[in-house]
């Protein structure tokens, strides 16, 4: 590496270091121990379930809670997943969603967490009576052509579907409330619901639609209702792959979202999601106008240490101590529900982009110090490379010999002229092949023609 | 007899000026089937006649004597007798009746290619095809008759001199297609790839309304050469190619599209085993040396993509990422691509790497600005062609009626000329 010959010491000890040193010697050191009292719940440790769960509700409690089930390897963690989801699908209707969990547990809990038979048949029982009384209020309803009672009828149908898991039904009930919207209220009542009910079944087509149905009426819209739907329109983007529009969504959601959204989404969620969004996509202007100096963003950072001190090593240039975080991160966001397919491609984004970022000021690199900074072998680190200057990322040439990577700046003159000639030989060869073309179509004509006289 | 005797006196007397040939022609159209009754007992009668005098009549006479199936001892004294008309005739009055000389030829290379002799045929077509043709843009029946004799008598050299005039003008469509068939084929011969490129495109886009079998073969050689040429090929064919050709061409040809495929991957072992499994149906093409040279052609392929990346590898590394066997053959390649002029470096044996560089060429010489300046003159002139054709065509009374036929009449005002303002 190229440094200042007449640089403090400290500095350029800090440059060799890449900031391996750890935590302890980060910039906002300050906060390290508030960071010890506060047990964040997305860390590099191993998940607290409970303290997880607590920030969801709903169905989406129990779906979190059957994923972390499904996906977690310890089987301590796994037991007690169930167990919670159990707890809390009775508090609920849903029996279809109770039985699979019973059959999960196994019978490994005891006696106290099996097939409760009574209780399904009782639950059953009065799904069924209720469905026939709203059907009936319904139908009056119908006949009687008020308008908002339709609206009302549906609407809890709607909710008697959700609530029973059909999922489906759900989201046609509230679809169709919205020919018996009168108030522009309603219609974003009906968005939300239909929002939600399509993130459960995981359609993210129709969330996109339904955000931008509702964001059409902007002057019913309160503040966290805003923040609501640019969350789903967030979670859209992700399950599209679409990171960079992903961030963008996630950054601008509002401090006033707090815990309303606990059904789809908790703020620790908008942190980490955005936050390794903007990082795998965004370029450096961006990444410091929009997540470090953005204020509104920062609350929520501060809810995820962790994701906060990544984003500030990799703007900084420590990257060892980034890719740390990351590793660490790793294992409690592959028990995510949404994020977890979108791991690998994410870090390998940022990963290529912390590569880049780092050959981008020099003239020639040392490739031994740069495998160090980024935890990883010569060789490895030398085929990363010739893939990322394949794809024409890096501009530069690897030495293999002495392991230098060189920054190459292609000849501009050179280039024009070759281009150049390549044009003129092109065009030489088109505009002789046309004039052939046309001679044989005009032959060809002439030739019908002649046939028809 | 008598009429034959005739007619030998009329030439005699009628062939010393232009308007004299015009109507000796006319009196040998009207003869010309009593000759071709006769034509058994015409060849002594040849001897009367002097071909650079009475080119016209000999050529008629010439045509009734060869009209018949071509022996093997008849073969020989034609072959010397019409090689000599040939070197002697007068080129306008040969065009005057261009197909009677076009036969005359046919039948020399039928006779040429009978006694097995090619080469004896190599120059007095060429000689004939300069009379026929009206300039050098022309392209006539004659051009793939002789590109024909070259390739078969192995002088490609002679070939690619005529190959090196542009064509504008064309009798005949199937003409082109086999002129440009054959002399991609010699191209491909000599090695020069580009041009061999450019006349296979050629048949390949032409118009044609049926798919025939020259632009069947003509697409396979093309798929090969590009694949040696440019490492790639492009997998749809223009939009001007005729649409008989984009929908037919490639489900023709479909073991050369996996061919392309699978060097596309870059997998040197798995096109090996192709071309193996396909070693019969290329040799029925006569593809088969051209098969040959795209499989050491990847090879080059991954040795360039090499350069781009890095500026000094070690022959070990290149061996291992180009799949060689060992250093010495990476060695061996990368020294044959430097003669070659494909890749510019320098080979360190004794470290055992080599060192890639920069393009030599700086564009400030005096050849290299020459060379500029005479492209832009050569390609100023084409530009005019095209502008001076373009006028022809937006002048000609067909084009015309064809457009006008066709144009979209929009509302009434399209036909008011005085505008609407000034109507009371």
């Amino acid at each position: 590496m190229d440094g200042e010959d007449g640089a403090p010491k400290s500095l350029m000890e800090e440059m060799y270091a890449n900031g391996i040193e750890g935590v302890d010697d980060a910039p906002s050191s300050s906060t390290s121990t508030t960071i010890r009292k506060n047990r964040p719940i997305i860390s590099g440790e191993q998940l607290d379930i409970e303290a997880y769960a607590a920030l969801y509700s709903g169905r989406t409690k129990i779906m979190r809670l059957i994923f972390l089930a499904d996906h977690c390897d310890n089987s301590g963690m796994q037991l007690e997943a169930l167990r919670m989801a159990y707890d809390e699908l009775k508090k609920g209707e849903n029996t279809q969603l109770f039985r699979e969990v019973v059959q999960k547990i196994d019978g490994r809990l005891g006696p106290n967490y099996s097939t409760d038979a009574t209780w399904c048949a009782m639950v059953d029982r009065k799904a069924d009576q209720r469905k026939d009384k709203l059907e009936s209020e319904l139908n009056a309803y119908r006949t009687n052509l008020i308008k908002e009672s339709i609206r009302m009828g549906y609407n809890d149908f709607g909710d008697f579907y959700y609530a029973h898991g059909a999922l489906g039904d759900a989201f046609k009930s509230y679809v169709r409330t919205r020919d018996y919207c009168t108030t522009s209220k309603h219609i974003i009542q009906m968005c939300l619901s239909a929002i939600l009910v399509s993130i459960e079944m995981g359609q993210f087509a129709h969330v996109t639609s339904y955000v931008s149905k509702a964001e059409q009426t902007p002057e019913a819209l309160d503040p966290p209702s805003i923040a609501k739907l640019r969350c789903a329109a967030g979670l859209a983007h992700l399950e599209a792959k679409k990171y960079k529009l992903a961030a963008r969504k996630f950054l601008e959601v509002g401090p006033e979202l707090g815990n309303s959204y606990s059904e789809v989404i908790a703020p620790q969620d908008v942190a980490t999601y955005g936050g390794l969004c903007a990082l795998a996509s965004f370029d450096r202007t961006e990444l410091k106008n929009k997540v470090i100096d953005n204020i509104n963003f920062r609350n929520f950072l501060e809810l995820v240490p962790e994701v906060r001190e990544l984003i500030n090593d990799f703007y900084s240039s420590h990257y060892a101590s980034c890719l740390e975080y990351l590793g660490n991160l790793k294992s409690n966001l592959m028990l995510d529900i949404h994020i977890h397919d979108h791991v690998e491609t994410l870090y390998d984004q940022i990963r290529s982009r912390a590569l880049i970022q780092y050959t981008h000021p020099f003239v020639s690199v040392d490739m031994r110090m740069m495998a160090d900074a980024f935890k990883t072998s010569v060789a490895g680190l030398e085929k990363e490379l010739e893939s990322l200057i394949t794809d024409n990322q890096i501009q530069a040439r690897i030495d293999s010999h002495n392991k230098i990577l060189y920054a190459r700046h292609a000849d501009q003159r050179n280039a024009t002229f070759q281009r150049v000639l390549q044009t003129g030989n092109e065009f030489d060869w088109d505009v002789r092949a046309m004039l052939l073309r046309a001679n044989l179509l005009k032959h060809e004509y002439n030739l019908r023609a002649s046939r028809k006289i | 007899m008598n009429s034959v005797e005739g007619l030998l006196t009329q030439i005699r007397g009628l062939s010393s000026t232009a308007s004299d040939v015009l109507s000796l022609q006319n009196v040998l159209k009207q003869a010309d089937e009593s000759l071709h009754a006769e034509s058994t007992r015409l060849l002594p009668f040849l001897d009367q006649l002097d071909p650079s005098k009475h080119s016209l009549g000999y050529l008629y006479f010439l045509e009734a004597c060869t009209a018949g199936p071509v022996t093997t001892e008849s073969a020989s004294s034609f072959v010397l007798i019409i090689a000599r008309f040939i070197s002697s005739c007068v080129a306008e009055q040969i065009r005057l009746a261009p197909d009677k000389f076009i036969s005359v030829c046919k039948r020399f290379k039928d006779q040429v290619l009978l006694l097995e002799e090619p080469l004896r045929g190599v120059a007095p077509m060429l000689t004939a095809v300069r009379k026929l043709q009206s300039s050098t843009e022309h392209l006539t029946t004659l051009h793939p008759e002789f590109l024909l004799l070259c390739l078969l008598a192995k002088c490609y050299k002679t070939g690619l001199s005529i190959l090196e005039e542009d064509i504008f003008e064309v009798d005949q469509p199937r003409d082109l297609y086999l002129y440009c068939y054959y002399g991609g084929m010699i191209c491909i011969g000599q090695k020069c790839f580009r041009k061999a490129l450019e006349l296979l495109h050629n048949v390949v886009t032409a118009p044609m309304s049926t798919i025939n079998a020259i632009a069947v073969e003509a697409y396979k050689k093309y798929i090969l050469v590009s694949l040696i040429h440019h490492g790639q090929l492009s997998t749809s064919l223009p939009k001007y190619a005729s649409g008989v050709a984009q929908r037919n061409l490639k489900s023709l040809c479909l073991s050369y599209m996996e061919l392309a495929n699978s060097y596309n991957n870059g997998k040197i072992a798995d096109l090996e085993t192709y071309v193996q499994a396909n070693m019969e149906k290329f040799g029925s093409d006569n593809n088969l040396g051209l098969v040959k040279q795209v499989v050491s052609s990847i090879y080059k392929r991954n040795i360039q993509r090499l350069t781009q990346t890095y500026l000094t590898l070690s022959l070990q590394d290149i061996a291992n990422t180009v799949q060689l066997n060992s250093p010495k053959e990476a060695e061996m390649h990368v020294l044959q691509m430097i003669q070659d002029g494909e890749i510019y470096a320098t080979i360190n044996q004794k470290d055992g790497m080599v060192r890639f560089v920069e393009d030599p060429e700086l564009y400030k010489t005096c050849e290299m600005i020459e060379h500029i300046d005479l492209s832009i003159q050569r390609l100023m002139t084409l530009s005019n062609k095209l502008t001076v054709m373009d006028e022809l065509i937006s002048c000609d009374p067909l084009y015309l009626g064809k457009a006008g036929r066709e144009r979209q009449r929009f509302d009434f005002d399209d036909f008011d000329s005085v505008p609407q303002r000034f109507n009371i």
